[in-house]
């Protein structure tokens, strides 16, 4: 059988150990990504978007470990492979770039030695052509005056720039998945619309697939085709882009749109979500979103809903959806 | 003619940098701004970093000391002589809710500090029952006003920096990208609060945020900024739906919609480059740079804000 996705996660725990407690970042979450795909993570803070890619790298950060569940890439288990096959995998077959282009890049380094590093390490090009290929690269995502640039520090070059370095790096070994970890968060919105181009274009040209994470609705809208909501380090709901935005079946999802400012004559009142985000420390029992949900029910709060799909391209976490079904059923009888 | 509350005529202000050993010179980071804001409305003013929105906020509140023009508040002149008694009259809520508050200090003592400054009480009971006042109005339990800081979630927080504006009950309050850097859920939540007391205590606002959809959302009028210098004002609607000036227009299209069927059919206008430095801003027009439509013209003049129909203006030659 040839249907293997590229990427497939199943049931993957991660947690940080901390002396308050263990923070439970990411909780039993699966999902596929087929080649050339674009997959939309989407989420507020402490969601567990950012820890869900650092697993799927193995580049979280102390005390945080991966406490179960199988990564799969092209069939295998990247949670069996020794450090050494990581280091070998990391970069060349998925990279990652990340949302603050000025900490990410070293400081110390100039522009082109950080791009040829990669090349150098994953490939068995030599020097000379390792500088070809990183020259090539830059002016790939469009950075002006190459050849002066290779020469250069990242702190001389704008932020926009650097995401474009960052870029760079992330596909100079053409890696099967390009993970993005807020990549435009950190750039005004005039730059951003540069830098998403870019991405999509380059998709096109060399159709990797994309993990693209970002608590901005507007940006996974434009972006992907494929769409998960996490919530407290669970999926609530996930589907097609057109799904998610105009039919969506959890609780949070419908919030999260609702307290969205849109451009519209009347000025309608945002209808916010009530409460704070969660503690990750002192996780409900049942549906992690319970407790700022309006529309909880009393099973929200001690069972944990299962997700359950809503058609051939849905599918929610949400007790409603149960109701709903249950409900029908019940009117159904009555009236037949 | 009404009076309008506040009114900002050719504000200035630079600041002196050292470019190399010996020169210095000066970063001009607002460069001859001009706006109104009437009684209880809200004026945003959105505008990419750097682009001098927070320094107008920060001049106008007298944080710093204007290079030249003018601000009258209601009317007078606010110097240095007489800044201290308009302190009560305007407010400011920052950015960073995380360290625009003092986290060595109760919310007690945060939220008190303005009344013990302005003297607005005769009794300690007088003192605990008003703080209670202001953080109830904002949707915080009195029994927090024990807690610091730090044990408060960034809307909270966000919360208590208002209440600390409100203490000493001003008319005008600058609010300096007060949702940024809060979650979506919150932000609604932050921005619902803002519109209430404006309804309840009819204040008047100057919003300042860079993102459009927020502050067209929350202002009846939108200024927009670009390296020091107002591109466009007009009403919020106007703005939106018939952007004028070509900064605007691509601001408003390189702004994510989150709505999948207008992105497919939104045609981007991608600007090329940078925003140039603000040490180095181009001659005549700062934007011809990256404009489409710049002609020679725009290297030798800078263009003056005009009156297009009511309330719009625009800054350009071109269109």
């Amino acid at each position: 059988m040839n249907d293997t996705p590229l990427l497939q996660v199943k049931n993957l725990s991660t947690s940080f150990p901390t002396e308050q407690g263990v923070v439970h970042a990411v909780n039993g979450i699966s999902f596929n990504l087929d080649i050339g795909n674009t997959l939309g993570i989407v989420g507020e803070s402490g969601s567990g978007k950012s820890v869900t890619a650092y697993s799927i790298l193995r580049i979280l950060t102390d005390p945080g470990r991966i406490t179960g569940g199988e990564i799969y890439f092209k069939g295998e288990n990247i949670l069996n492979y020794s450090e050494k096959e990581m280091y070998d995998f990391r970069g060349k077959k998925i990279s990652i770039i990340f949302q603050d282009p000025m900490t990410s890049l070293n400081p110390v380094y100039t522009v082109g030695n950080q791009i040829t590093e990669a090349i150098l390490l994953h490939t068995d090009r030599n020097k000379k052509e390792a500088n070809e290929r990183a020259l090539n690269l830059l002016e790939l995502v469009g950075v002006n005056d190459p050849q002066k640039r290779l020469k250069q520090y990242p702190h001389e070059l704008s932020g926009g720039m650097r995401q474009r370095v960052m870029i760079a790096i992330a596909l100079a070994c053409e890696p099967d998945i390009l993970i993005a970890d807020e990549p435009t968060t950190a750039l005004d919105v005039t730059i951003q619309a540069q830098i998403l181009e870019l991405m999509q274009e380059l998709q096109k040209k060399l159709g990797m697939a994309i993990i693209m994470i970002t608590h901005d609705l507007g940006v996974i809208a434009e972006m992907c085709n494929e769409i998960i909501v996490m919530y407290a380090g669970r999926i609530c709901e996930r589907g097609t882009a057109d799904e998610i935005f105009y039919n969506p079946c959890h609780s949070y999802t419908k919030g999260l749109l609702r307290s969205l400012p849109k451009f519209t004559k009347d000025r309608e009142k945002l209808i916010p979500i009530s409460g704070t985000p969660i503690d990750l420390l002192n996780m409900p029992k049942g549906c992690a979103f319970a407790p700022r949900c309006k529309d909880a029910m009393q099973i929200c709060l001690s069972e944990l809903p299962k997700e359950i799909p809503i058609n051939d391209f849905h599918l929610a976490s949400c007790w409603m959806n149960v109701k709903k079904v249950y409900d029908e059923v019940k009117e159904g009888r009555k009236n037949g | 003619m009404a009076e309008h509350l506040l009114e900002v005529k050719d504000l200035k202000q630079y600041f002196p940098v050292r470019s190399s050993f010996f020169k210095k010179t000066n970063l001009k980071a607002v460069d001859g701004v001009s706006f109104h804001i009437d009684e209880g409305e809200t004026l945003g003013l959105v505008g990419e970093s750097g682009c001098g929105k927070t320094t107008v906020g920060r001049t106008i509140v007298r944080l710093y000391k204007p290079t030249s023009g003018s601000i009258k508040y209601k009317g007078t002149e606010i110097d240095d002589n007489n800044i201290r008694s308009f302190r009560k009259e305007m407010q400011i809520v920052f950015q960073d809710p995380y360290s625009s508050l003092n986290p060595r200090m109760t919310v007690a003592d945060i939220v008190g500090e303005p009344l013990d400054i302005h003297k607005l009480y005769s009794s300690k009971n007088e003192r605990e029952e008003k703080i209670a006042n202001l953080l109830s109005l904002v949707g915080l339990n009195a029994d927090h006003s024990r807690r610091y800081a730090h044990e408060f979630s960034g809307g909270q927080r966000q919360r208590i920096g208002i209440a600390r504006a409100l203490a000493v009950n001003p008319k005008f309050i600058v609010c300096d990208e007060p949702v940024s850097a809060l979650d979506v859920s919150i932000q609604a939540q932050i921005i619902n609060t803002f519109e209430e007391l404006q309804d309840k205590l009819g204040l008047t606002y100057l919003f300042i945020a860079h993102d459009l959809l927020v502050v067209q959302h929350i202002s009846r009028r939108i200024a927009v900024m670009y390296l020091g210098r107002i591109v466009e004002i007009a009403p919020s609607v106007e703005l939106i739906e018939n952007p004028l000036h070509p900064y605007t227009q691509s601001l408003i299209s390189a702004i994510p919609v989150p709505d999948p069927d207008t992105a497919k059919k939104k045609h981007r206008i991608v600007l090329e480059g940078d925003v140039p430095s603000p040490l180095d801003v181009p001659s005549g027009c700062a934007f011809r740079t990256r404009c489409r439509y710049a002609t020679e013209r725009c290297a030798k003049e800078i263009p003056e804000l005009t009156k297009r129909s009511e309330g719009h203006m625009s800054a350009c030659f071109n269109k």
